[in-house]
C-alpha cells in the first residue's frame, strides 16, 4: 500500500476515534454535573484530575473530563503518529534526507513537550 | 448558567463556527475564541485552548482526503514543518506572557488579515523558473488537474521558510491555524499553485498546532469540559461545510457575506481588548 493511503487512513481513524472517545466522557460528565454552574471567568491552571500522574486513575475512575482529555491527547498525538509513518516512508524510499528532516519536526515537538512545563 | 446550557450553546457555536470556517477557508478558530470569550465570558486562555485543539482536528480531518489525492506536496509540506514547529513552540511560550487584553487585539488584527487575503484573487498560475535550494531539497512537484499532472517550481525557499516561522508563532499565541499566512508564505513567496498551497497549508496546520498544544496542555489551556462540544461541533460543521461547498462553489456574494460577519466579530474583539474587557 502507498504511503500515503496509510497516512490518510490514520488521520481519519485518529480523529474520530478520539472524537468518540470525547464524546464518551463528555456524557458521563454531562450526567453527572449538568446541573452546576459553569465558571469560566478566571484561568486556574491545570485541574488535579488531568495532571499526568493522576489521569490514568482518573479514567479507572470513569470520571468524565479525565476520557474527555484522553480522547483530546489522542487527538493532539495523531498528527505526530503521522510525522513517524512520514518517517517509515521516506526509509522506505531511501530518501534518507527527507527521513531526517521529519525527525527533526518531531524532535523539535519532543522538545516542546518536555521544555513547555514552566511558567 | 449551567454546565448542561453551556455545553449546547458551545456545541451549536461550534457547529457554526466549523461551518463558516471550512466555507471561507479560514478555520474554525476565528469564531470559536470570539463566542467564548465575548459571548460566554470564557477567560481567553481557555478559549485558545480548545481552538487550538479544534484546528487539529478540522486539519486532520480534511488533509487525509487531499493527501489521497495526491493534491498535497509532503515534502514541501514536512520541510516547511521546521519552521512552523520551532514558530508554534516560541509562540505558544511567549502566550504565558502576554496579557490577555494584548492577544484579543493581536487575535483582532490577524483576524481583518486574514479575511483580506481569504477574498484576494487566486491564482493557479504554475512557476517554472529554477531554484538551486528547491531543486537540492526536491521541493518542485506537479498536482492532478483534468487534463493529466501539472508541474511546478517552488522559489524564495529562504523566505518563505522565514514567513512560516512568523505563522506558527502566531499559531502559537493565538491557538488557530493561521492557515491563510501559511498560504501567504507558499503562494505569494514561494510561488507554489494555489491549490497545492491551501492543502498542504491543511496538512501542515495539525503538526504545527501539535508542538504548542503540548505546550497548552501542560499549562492547563486545554479544559476538557470547554474542549469536547467545541472539537465535536467543529469537525460536525466542517463536515458540513465540505459538503455545501461542492454545490455552491461559484457563489461569490457568500465569501463577502461571512468577510463581513468576520470584520464584525474581529473589531469586537480589538474594542474589547482595548477597553480590558477580555
Amino acid at each position: 500500500m502507498k504511503i500515503q493511503v496509510i497516512i490518510g487512513q490514520l488521520l481519519r481513524i485518529g480523529v474520530f476515534t478520539s472524537i468518540g472517545i470525547a464524546f464518551l466522557g463528555g456524557i458521563i460528565y454531562l450526567t453527572r454535573h449538568g446541573h452546576e454552574m459553569v465558571d469560566y471567568a478566571t484561568f486556574k491552571g491545570v485541574p488535579d484530575y488531568v495532571k499526568p500522574g493522576n489521569l490514568f486513575s482518573s479514567v479507572f475512575e470513569l470520571r468524565g473530563r479525565a476520557i474527555v482529555q484522553v480522547g483530546i491527547i489522542l487527538l493532539i498525538a495523531t498528527p505526530v503518529v503521522r510525522l513517524i509513518f512520514s518517517a517509515i516512508g521516506f526509509a522506505a524510499e531511501k530518501d534518507y534526507r527527507y527521513m531526517f528532516v521529519t525527525l527533526l519536526v518531531l524532535g523539535i515537538i519532543l522538545f516542546s513537550m518536555l521544555t513547555g512545563k514552566a511558567g | 448558567m449551567t454546565v448542561l446550557t453551556f455545553t449546547l450553546i458551545l456545541l451549536a457555536g461550534a457547529y457554526a463556527a466549523g461551518l463558516l470556517g471550512s466555507l471561507t477557508g479560514l478555520g474554525g478558530g476565528f469564531v470559536v475564541i470570539p463566542l467564548l470569550t465575548l459571548a460566554l465570558g470564557v477567560d481567553i486562555h481557555y478559549a485558545i485552548g480548545a481552538s487550538l485543539v479544534s484546528a487539529i482536528a478540522t486539519s486532520s480531518g480534511s488533509a487525509a482526503a487531499y493527501v489521497k489525492e495526491g493534491i498535497t506536496n509532503m515534502r514541501l509540506g514536512i520541510f516547511l514543518e521546521i519552521a512552523t514547529t520551532i514558530g508554534a513552540f516560541t509562540g505558544a511560550v511567549l502566550a504565558a506572557f502576554i496579557p490577555a487584553h494584548f492577544i484579543a487585539i493581536l487575535f483582532g488584527t490577524v483576524l481583518i488579515c486574514s479575511a483580506i487575503i481569504s477574498l484576494k484573487k487566486k491564482s493557479n498560475e504554475v512557476n517554472l523558473k529554477k531554484s538551486y535550494l528547491a531543486e537540492k531539497l526536491k521541493l518542485d512537484g506537479n498536482f492532478p488537474e483534468a487534463g493529466g499532472f501539472v508541474a511546478y517550481r517552488v522559489v524564495n525557499v529562504v523566505g518563505g521558510f522565514g514567513m512560516m516561522i512568523v505563522a506558527g508563532i502566531i499559531s502559537g499565541i493565538l491557538g488557530i491555524g493561521s492557515g491563510a499566512l501559511k498560504v501567504v508564505a507558499m503562494d505569494g513567496v514561494m510561488r507554489i499553485p494555489f491549490k497545492v498551497s491551501t492543502t498542504t497549508s491543511n496538512f501542515m496546520i495539525g503538526v504545527t498546532a501539535a508542538a504548542s498544544a503540548v505546550v497548552y496542555l501542560q499549562r492547563g489551556y486545554i479544559d476538557p469540559a470547554i474542549c469536547m462540544p467545541v472539537v465535536i461541533g467543529v469537525v460536525l460543521g466542517a463536515l458540513s461545510g465540505s459538503k455545501i461547498l461542492v454545490r455552491t462553489a461559484s457563489a461569490a456574494w457568500l465569501k463577502y457575506l461571512f468577510a463581513g460577519i468576520i470584520l464584525i466579530l474581529a473589531i469586537q474583539m480589538i474594542y474589547n481588548g482595548i477597553l480590558g474587557r477580555v
